[in-house]
């Protein structure tokens, strides 16, 4: 009896796992092993063959792809840091200040965006901003711009619809967090004597603390990883290092120093996230959960 | 005496609706006032305005003789205990006791003597490193209440900190809460809907209605002289009579109930002949099968509908002839009445002195009543 209902459980198990255990194993793992296999061996189309790290030193050599790879980086941190100073204020006045009716109200308006793709989203920022967009005639018929100006394909604009694109995965985190604040402790706060800045900083960061975190994690991957925004908001002078790794497998066939490339951008975001779990005092699984 | 806080004819709105409605109400200086009143009756919003998280809609509150009108919470010489006490969990016990020191700019190992000591004083000593949730309900008041002591503020404001305690800890806390304001001297004024917290800690308790404030008096006389109706029910338990007023050849006064049941009472201040009255005898003052010899009493004969023991406050509950009014008499617990069972007749009686009367208002403490 006891035994049958040990065997029922487990199958039950074996039944939900399956599907999820294959889908990691044959599209995740595998692909995964395979690529790293290929990011240690001698390029085939360069006429080389064998066990070799030239992959990985190829990526040194070449100042540009160096410069690429700090500039991703760097930008990616500022997107979550922009996309971080955004949300806060956002979040508090969706759960704190605004009435019950108008919250629902507001996450809709949040939410809504993120119904369209993400390619037309974009078009949507580039039919405003192009030379020949909406804002420069708007602006040419109000007299205050002469001539049309060129507001796309520049760090600024990237950034901006990078900020635009990942904002969702911030606020959603944080709002959840903030919701479970007790007003209370704010109240109290400034009943002791501290100041607006000071209840943010003691009171309201601190509690929220795994919904940054873990919003912040979500929104670096997100930025790092992408292609779409970069390519077409940034133009030729905004290189990402995402578009390395693209050139190397479809414009230039080596897939071995693509996917030496992408190791290291792997490497890359996981050393980044790991400093930043370390400069919060935070845990992984805080964050996770 | 100096006064620690006025508050003079003090408004508050929301919409149409007045929550305190012209309040008047000073604390002098080292008192306990308690602010009692069932939920609802605005008494939360009284101690908001106080504290800075409202403004008055009309009126003035001064706190040692200044207004406060303005003035941000985090400016006021007040402190305040919440009713979930407010504690904060990210930081340990020490921190959170430390934090309105901090915010006016102390540091060091001046501070941290300063939080040590008052730790002591609340019976905590050497708790400062212990996180919050380590805390049993009691520790977490204690540590609610140091870290506003350690300020110290003019006026301590306290918004019913003992609720989410269990009743054992409660009447513990109680004793241990105005032990420890007469040892450091603060002015409390503490908001609570329970009678018995605000009897047994104030010096002075105001009894509050639909944003008004009933009667400010010591707690003996909020019992035993209430000003109203709605007073002489909400605190502590009474009989009422619903009757008319009447005046025979001597002079007497009597009331005389709907069952048409006669009953002498003492001439009643600000009432006269042929009133509706609403007239109040508590169960405490209805003597059971009293003495033949005290002739001055008003006597019933009552059959006993039930006896619920409850340890010293033990009761009858009892029904007059001809009637289905029902009555509460206090049961003494000194083995003299053992013998009354349930379907007895019983003849109960009390001293017209005892009797309060107030003209019909028609109000309920309890809507359930």
């Amino acid at each position: 009896m006891l035994n049958s209902r040990k065997r029922k459980i487990r199958w039950t198990f074996v039944l939900f796992f399956t599907p999820v255990a294959l889908w990691l194993l044959l599209l995740l793992i595998l692909p995964h092993f395979e690529l790293l296999r290929m990011s240690f061996v001698a390029s085939e189309y360069a006429g080389k063959s064998g066990v070799t790290l030239e992959n990985y030193f190829g990526f040194f050599k070449e100042i540009i792809y160096w410069r690429t790879f700090v500039r991703t980086a760097v930008f990616s941190v500022l997107v979550t840091c922009i996309v971080l100073a955004i949300s806060l204020p956002l979040a508090f006045y969706v759960t704190k200040i605004a009435g019950v009716k108008i919250q629902g109200f507001l996450m809709v308006l949040i939410l809504l965006p993120f119904w369209v793709s993400e390619l037309i989203r974009v078009y949507g920022w580039m039919i405003l901003l192009r030379e020949s967009g909406v804002i420069g005639h708007f602006m040419i018929a109000l007299g205050l711009w002469k001539e049309p100006v060129e507001m796309l394909y520049n760090d600024v604009v990237m950034v901006m619809g990078l900020v635009y694109t990942t904002l969702l995965f911030m606020v959603v985190p944080i709002i959840g967090v903030m919701e479970s604040l007790d007003d209370s402790l704010i109240e109290a706060a400034y009943d002791l004597g501290a100041k607006k800045l000071t209840i943010w900083k003691e009171i309201i960061i601190p509690y929220c603390m795994p919904g940054i975190m873990s919003g912040s994690i979500i929104v670096f991957m997100i930025v790092l990883g992408s292609y779409l925004t970069p390519k077409l908001m940034g133009g030729k002078s905004s290189l990402w290092f995402t578009e390395q790794i693209y050139n190397q497998f479809i414009l230039y066939f080596n897939w071995n120093q693509g996917s030496a490339f992408g190791f290291l951008l792997l490497l890359l975001s996981s050393v980044i996230i790991w400093i930043a779990l370390r400069m919060t005092g935070q845990k992984l699984s805080d964050v996770v959960k | 005496m100096q006064i620690d806080l006025s508050v003079r004819n003090v408004v508050k709105t929301f919409g149409d609706f007045a929550a305190v409605d012209d309040v008047t109400f000073d604390v002098e200086t080292g008192k306990f006032f308690s602010i009692l009143g069932p939920s609802g009756c605005g008494k939360t919003t009284l101690l908001r305005m106080v504290a800075g998280f409202y403004e008055p809609t009309s009126g003035s509150i001064q706190i040692r003789g200044k207004e406060v009108a303005g003035v941000e919470p985090n400016k006021r010489p007040v402190n305040m205990v919440f009713q979930h006490l407010a504690l904060f969990p990210m930081m340990n016990v020490a921190d959170n006791i430390a934090f309105g020191l901090r915010r006016r700019g102390e540091r060091g190992s001046e501070l941290n003597q300063k939080v040590e000591a008052i730790l002591e004083n609340v019976g905590l000593p050497g708790f400062g490193n212990k996180k919050i949730n380590q805390l049993s309900g009691g520790q977490k008041q204690r540590v609610a209440l140091a870290r506003c002591l350690i300020l110290n503020p003019v006026v301590l404001l306290l918004d019913e900190p003992l609720g989410a305690l269990d009743l054992k800890l409660r009447e513990h806390m109680k004793v241990e809460l105005k032990k420890l304001q007469q040892q450091v001297g603060t002015t409390f004024v503490y908001i609570t809907h329970d009678q018995s917290e605000a009897m047994v800690m104030s010096d002075r308790v105001a009894v509050m209605r639909e944003g008004k404030f009933e009667q400010v008096d010591i707690p003996q006389n909020i019992y035993t002289h209430p000003a109203s109706s709605f007073v002489a029910q909400f605190v502590g338990d009474n009989n009422q009579f619903i009757g008319r007023l009447q005046k025979d050849e001597k002079g007497q006064f009597f009331v005389v109930t709907e069952d048409q049941n006669r009953y002498q009472i003492h001439p009643p201040k600000n009432l006269s002949e042929s009133n509706k009255v609403e007239m109040y005898i508590r169960p405490q003052a209805m003597m059971i099968n009293p003495d033949e010899k005290w002739s001055q009493l008003n006597r019933i004969r009552v059959e006993v509908k039930s006896v619920l023991f409850d340890a010293a406050n033990s009761r009858l509950i009892v029904t007059p002839q001809h009637s289905h009014k029902e009555l509460i008499v206090a049961l003494p617990q000194n083995r003299q009445f053992d013998h009354i069972k349930v379907k007895d007749w019983i003849e109960i009686g009390w001293d017209p002195a005892t009797a309060i009367c107030f003209s019909e208002s028609g109000i309920k403490a309890y809507a359930e009543l």
